[in-house]
């Protein structure tokens, strides 16, 4: 006992260097000092990481499909430019014209009174050939202010773009939703229907629809452009949503969600057309582009927007009489409209790369 | 209990077939069983025996074409399923008979919150409010035993585990406190210790509402705890019937001593598992005898020719065999001289 007496005051005496070596300055102890710190450290580290990312886990739940995508798209270097472009030129074409308007007074349908002003300027000259920032596209024929035009055509042609998308939306996926769950008889049916109108060369259907019903006034003439627009791009768009119905469907959560005695439609719209979301976004995005190519193909024949509101394809119409001498009239709205139209198509494709599961990277 | 003697759930000669290319499917040709308030049946047999299309077909939920529920009655509490309307099957489904299906990974829409899918269950059919529905989702998430149910419950079914999203199709198929919950093959896409887990949760859940339940798998082991009868399935057909502990110690069919034999058993010396030769047959081309008999260490020239009678070896003992009555007499004669050998250990 006496013997043991000794290590006791000793072995309290040996863990120090080891758990308390703060007071010890001589370099040896900072050797397992340090080893503590690694050993003890991270695991506290990493329960503490672990608790954390948890909540944060719980604070953006459901947005990481969202997020993981859009992080893909970031990195996507032409989408980026095609989202601010899009971004700019419809931000651009809503507000534009209000503001020229307040700064310069000019509005798309503006003549001048001035005689001498009622000609194509070049852009970026007065009336009397000096610089001047006020026309930076250049005047048409009348003397109207080419840039705000251009934008306003612009408002048009997005306006067309995106209504006629969403009519196609609408029909497409509800069209193909419905056949694809249903199925069977009613689906070849429904399909068969799909592939008739695909057969029919759809610009002449647009053309006839439209001369059928030509309205008088501008406005009418543009609805009509929607519906005659809308209704024949929505054939994809079914055969997109139909495909992936049909594949959805046989999954378990479906025959669960029958099981709990869900209805039918409920099925459909509720628990089945929101999976489809990724490819649907996608082709709408893609559409948009199609779709306003197909108006300012219209406009050029005449079949388009009536004057006196004016469209990128109805500004380019206008444009090309003129080429040889103010070649200005055709490259402002002809420019603008690729620009756009390529920068939609970019995005699209960043959206089709981002949301495709099979494309999904770290 | 307007059937009086007590059985939830009636099903009388039930012929699901399927109509393909290859010829008539007969999945599930006759199946006739019962099933008491409160009692828990097994049904056991290999994939593609017929045994989850039975229990489709006793909700009707076949897709047709090409399933088609031939003939038979499925009696719930004193009504036939298979004569109702869809509408009021459809007020049935979920509220008064639940599923609980085999993959938790597929069975949850990824698109939709926890939440949403838990209260969708409660709004339909106990008209709940937004507010009640989802009161009672996370009520029903923590009686299920997930931790955190208060924040979870807002989660998508991609932030849970395997286990996790099985609790949660139970906490939805409980959500309504059905008569019957039909849990087909529960555990089965699970590892060991959460099979474990999910089945204890069945268990525990099921003495505490008094549900009845059909069990589904092909595992032997998992039924031997869990059931109070036994129904062994082979080619659409019931093979055996017979309460759990009868079953697993005189079995009548020389199929279920097959399947008895071939669970492993650690204490064996022997290297090798037994093994039923051979495959289960095509169901399309069914042979004029006995289903098993190419199979069969017991078959004699009468098994492929003539269909077996279904014997009734002793009350609530039901085997579909030409020599049920020999194989029981053996297994009870082994039974017995296991029983002996215990005894004198």
């Amino acid at each position: 006992m006496n013997d043991e007496r000794p290590p006791p005051p000793d072995e309290p005496e040996r863990p120090k260097p080891a758990f308390a070596p703060l007071g010890t300055p001589p370099a040896p102890p900072i050797r397992p000092r340090a080893g503590d710190i690694i050993h003890t450290g991270p695991e506290l580290a990493v329960g503490e990481a672990d608790v954390r990312s948890a909540e944060r886990a719980e604070v953006v739940t459901g947005t990481s499909l969202w997020r993981d995508a859009w992080r893909r798209l970031l990195k996507n270097k032409l989408a980026v430019f095609g989202m601010i472009m899009v971004a700019t030129i419809t931000l651009a074409s809503i507000t534009g014209p209000f503001l020229i308007k307040q700064f310069t007074g000019l509005t798309p349908h503006y003549i001048p009174t001035d005689i001498a002003a009622l000609k194509s300027l070049p852009p970026f000259t007065a009336t009397d050939g000096s610089f001047s920032w006020l026309h930076p596209m250049g005047t048409d024929n009348q003397g109207r202010d080419l840039l705000v035009r251009v934008l306003q055509g612009g408002q048009i042609s997005l306006m067309v773009g995106i209504i006629a998308t969403l009519m196609s939306l609408i029909i497409g996926v509800s069209y193909g939703a419905v056949s694809g769950y249903l199925g069977g008889r009613l689906d070849s049916l429904m399909m068969r229907l799909v592939d008739v109108l695909y057969s029919l060369p759809y610009i002449i259907i647009v053309i006839v629809l439209l001369s059928m019903f030509r309205s008088q006034t501008a406005r009418g003439q543009l609805i009509l452009l929607f519906v005659a627009l809308g209704s024949v791009s929505w054939l994809t768009m079914a055969r997109i949503v139909r495909g992936q119905i049909l594949s959805l469907k046989n999954q378990e959560f479906v025959l669960a969600a029958r099981a709990t005695g869900v209805s039918t439609p409920r099925i459909i719209f509720r628990h089945l057309v929101p999976n489809t979301i990724g490819p649907v976004i996608v082709y709408a995005t893609l559409t948009i582009p199609t779709i306003m190519l197909t108006e300012a193909f219209l406009s050029f024949l005449g079949f388009g927007v009536q004057p006196p509101i004016a469209s990128w394809g109805s500004l380019t119409t206008d444009g090309i009489q003129n080429i040889a001498i103010f070649p200005w009239q055709l490259i402002c709205p002809g420019v603008t409209m690729g620009l756009t139209l390529f920068s939609l198509n970019f995005l699209g494709d960043g959206l089709r790369d981002a949301l495709d599961p099979q494309m999904r990277k770290v | 209990m307007s059937t009086g003697n007590g059985n939830l759930l009636e099903v009388r000669d039930l012929r699901t077939y399927f109509h393909t290319e290859d010829g008539t499917v007969k999945a599930v040709d006759g199946v006739t069983f019962n099933l008491r308030r409160g009692e828990t049946l097994g049904i056991v047999g290999e994939s593609g025996s017929g045994k989850s299309v039975t229990n489709l077909s006793i909700i009707r939920l076949i897709q047709s074409p090409p399933g088609q529920i031939v003939s038979g009655e499925v009696v719930f509490d004193g009504r036939d399923i298979l004569r109702l309307r869809e509408d009021e099957v459809r007020r049935i489904r979920g509220r008064r008979i639940a599923m609980i299906f085999q993959d938790p990974m597929t069975s949850l829409n990824p698109f939709m919150k926890i939440s949403r899918q838990l209260m969708e269950m409660t709004r339909l059919h106990l008209g709940y409010s937004k507010a009640q529905a989802y009161a009672h989702a996370v009520k029903m998430l923590e009686i299920v035993g997930i931790p955190d149910a208060r924040e979870r419950v807002d989660g998508y079914p991609h932030e849970f585990s395997g286990g996790m999203r099985q609790r949660v199709m139970i906490a939805m198929a409980l959500s309504c406190e059905p008569e019957l919950l039909i849990a087909d093959e529960p555990a089965t896409a699970l590892d060991v210790t959460i099979q474990a887990q999910i089945l204890e949760l069945i268990k525990t859940l099921k003495q505490e509402t008094g549900t009845s339940v059909i069990l589904i798998t092909h595992d032997l082991g998992v039924v031997a705890g869990m059931t109070d009868h036994l129904i062994v399935m082979y080619a659409g057909k019931i093979f055996e019937q017979a309460p759990t502990r009868e079953l697993f110690a005189v079995p009548g069919n020389p199929y279920t001593n097959g399947l008895l034999r071939s669970i492993p058993d650690p204490t064996s010396a022997r290297g090798t598992l037994y093994q039923i030769s051979g495959l289960p047959p095509d169901v399309a081309h069914l042979p004029p005898g006995c289903p098993f008999a190419p199979r069969c260490d017991r078959a004699e020239e009468i098994c492929s020719k003539e269909f077996p009678p279904l014997v009734e070896v002793n009350q609530d003992h039901h085997s579909l065999c030409h020599f049920a009555l020999e194989v029981y007499a053996k297994s009870v004669a082994e039974n017995s001289a296991v029983e002996r050998r215990a005894r004198q250990d």
